[in-house]
């Protein structure tokens, strides 16, 4: 629990850390989310000038910081210029969104990489082996960006499913189960992207652990004894083989979120992608900080869910 | 030794592709701006070998297109006139590295018949040429990109290898700062920082220089391992013993032991970088019209007419794909002979 404990501060300390990188990097940037209305004739500097000292964008670094520090205490996690409203009202319901995207897309792909890789592994040297290596250095070579695009292509065209957003226009007309129902159209396309995506590699990682624990003396004992295969594969050598992975778990997060910013963009999910370019476009300095600061928070969680996951399932973990 | 034979053909096949696209004037058929008002959306041109009466031609031919009335950007081959494909034929003007100029292009076909291998774009420009002359752009981005993440790396990593104490501890920080950050967010946010509208050539710059310094932290760190490796061996030792100093070992000693890493990071960041300006582009927030680079190419599928109806719109993506495989084919080369090497 001590080790817990430390991970947490460390997490914290790092979260400071990036929204100091991200105040000064903002700091070093020429312009403001106001230059644009300086272009505007009908405004004039001194309206401007009056906006950016309400906002605070008149201060010495310091001191915004310290501003942006107390707002994020009370919750609001600075202001939204653009949007006229606390970041925070903005950012809860699209890192929800990211969020449920992102955990169904690592659910769907474990549950599919596990049994595959285990398969694969048990064949090592046949031509399924061979036939998988093809398949993920294949999938592996083509970007998400392509893969979303082909996606949408093929939803567009066949009018399968639902392309782009994550509720239909009458989302709120409809029943529960029908709302259901819905829900889980609109997920199919951008899950199945991000499972495309991460796939490959799982599928890699949980083959090349496999093949080395059933190298092991125990599982050539295990099978001496007569032990079934399947029984062999998941219950003697998967728990075995699973320490590194669950390592993988926390470090295929970074990639798993970048992925799926690229995804809400091209599919229109409303989370923290759009936001956060929109943002970008429109320099809405605390809207890009606040989506920073949120995909860190994942990749944290993530880390230390991995950790907790490694004590539950790792004696030797616990023992340390 | 099979994997030394891996090597040179995933090396032969790259640079094919980087010959192709540093030759682009050459091979490309069109030039690249040049706009045909009148055809616009134009399918890829079909390479035909049986001709009218059923004759089989050794050297492939292709019909022109003509513009059918009943449809907006519909059109259909004109068999009238058979125009046979040929090499070496004059075309328009084009520069090679700026400096070679010429009129000769690979191949190509009498006029009036147009050569679209992949098709045309809404202004009726060829985009086969396009994806070409694209093509020296988004690499350029990804190899100037990847020179300034090696670079970072290798002095982050061998100072704070080589000197350890707090200038490692310091360094190692501010990395596993870059490292927890998803890459696309942390590309996004610093691109926001900096100024949207500024000429095309300057953006180029920008953008190569943004995705080169996001991605120091991983060459970084595996440099500094190495470092470390290398550090600790007995022959720094001896040399140290004979007066040499510290910047003659980091040379003659260590920096020999890091190209291996440098070359295997070199072959995966390249792919990842080219895709990171892809991307950035696509998102608008990169090079844009009318300079051809493949992410502003990709992203006119944006508009959803466009993704509907013109598949090969498309073909920006292949190109991309085949470079990828090229460049992630040879990293896994490099680290089997590696591998093998350190055995």
């Amino acid at each position: 629990m001590k080790y817990l404990e430390r991970r947490v501060v460390h997490g914290m300390l790092l979260l400071i850390a990036v929204s100091i990188l991200c105040f000064l990097f903002a700091d070093l940037a020429p312009g403001s989310f106001f230059d644009e209305m300086k272009l505007n004739p009908q405004i004039s500097s001194e309206t401007v000038a009056a906006l950016r000292s309400q906002y605070g964008l008149d201060q010495p670094l310091p001191v915004r910081y310290g501003r942006w520090v107390k707002s994020v205490l009370r919750g609001d996690l600075g202001y939204s210029f653009a949007y006229n409203t606390p970041v925070r009202s903005l950012l809860v319901i699209r890192a929800r969104n990211t969020l449920l995207l992102t955990t169904s897309a690592t659910l769907v792909a474990w549950l599919i990489a596990i049994p595959l890789g285990v398969w694969i592994a048990s064949r090592s040297g046949g031509w399924e082996e061979r036939l998988a290596m093809a398949g993920t250095s294949f999938f592996l070579s083509v970007p998400e960006l392509v893969v979303a695009l082909v996606l949408l292509y093929w939803v567009v065209r066949t009018h399968a499913l639902p392309a782009g957003g994550m509720m239909s226009v009458d989302f709120d007309d409809l029943g529960a189960w029908a709302k259901l129902c819905d829900l889980a159209a609109h997920f199919v396309v951008p899950v199945t992207v991000l499972v495309l995506a991460s796939l490959p590699i799982l599928i890699r990682h949980v083959r090349a652990s496999m093949v080395e624990v059933l190298g092991a003396q125990f599982i050539q004992a295990a099978r001496g004894h007569g032990i079934g295969r399947l029984r062999i594969l998941f219950h003697y050598a998967l728990p075995v083989a699973a320490n590194p992975l669950i390592s993988l778990f926390g470090l295929s997060l970074a990639g798993l979120l970048s992925s799926s910013l690229l995804v809400e963009v091209v599919m229109g999910w409303p989370g923290l992608g759009p936001l956060l370019l929109e943002a970008s476009i429109s320099r809405d300095v605390y809207v890009v900080v606040g989506a920073v600061m949120a995909s860190t928070l994942f990749m944290i969680l993530g880390g230390i869910l991995a950790d907790v996951m490694l004590v539950v399932v790792d004696p030797r973990v616990r023992v340390e | 030794m099979a994997s030394r034979r891996k090597i040179i053909v995933a090396v032969t096949f790259l640079l094919s592709l980087h010959g192709a696209i540093l030759l682009a004037g050459f091979v490309a058929p069109q030039d690249p701006a040049a706009q045909n008002r009148d055809f616009p959306f134009v399918p890829p041109t079909r390479l035909h070998f049986v001709g009218a009466g059923g004759r089989i031609h050794l050297r492939p031919f292709v019909y022109s297109w003509v513009a059918r009335p009943d449809g907006l950007y519909q059109y259909e081959e004109s068999r009238e006139h058979e125009f046979p494909v040929h090499l070496f034929v004059p075309g328009p003007r084009y520069q090679i590295a700026g400096v070679f100029t010429s009129h000769t292009h690979l191949f190509g076909v009498e006029r009036p018949a147009q050569l679209f291998l992949a098709g045309t774009d809404n202004y009726g420009r060829d985009q086969f040429s396009r994806i070409l002359f694209g093509g020296q752009i988004s690499l350029a981005a990804g190899l100037l990109a990847t020179a300034i993440s090696l670079f970072l790396g290798l002095c982050m990593g061998c100072v704070s290898g080589f000197y350890g104490k707090w200038m490692d501890e310091s360094a190692m920080r501010l990395a596993e700062l870059f490292l927890v950050l998803p890459w696309l967010y942390l590309l996004l946010a610093v691109r926001s920082f900096l100024p949207l509208h500024v000429s095309s050539g300057q953006t180029f710059l920008l953008l190569v220089a943004v995705i080169g310094t996001v991605g120091w932290a991983r060459p970084a760190r595996l440099i500094r391992g190495v470092v470390l490796s290398s550090r600790s061996r007995k022959y720094v030792l001896a040399s140290r013993g004979f007066g040499a100093s510290n910047a003659y070992i980091l040379r003659r000693h260590v920096l020999p032991h890091t190209y291996g890493i440098l070359l295997t990071q070199a072959a995966l960041l390249v792919p990842q970088y080219v895709i990171a300006e892809v991307t950035l582009s696509f998102f608008g927030l990169g090079l844009s019209e009318p300079m051809p680079s493949w992410g502003s190419l990709l992203a006119s599928l944006q508009q959803y007419n466009v993704l509907v109806s013109y598949w090969w719109m498309f073909a920006p993506a292949i190109a991309l794909v085949l470079v990828t495989i090229g460049y992630l084919s040879v990293a896994n080369a490099f680290h089997q002979q590696l591998q093998s090497d350190s055995i």
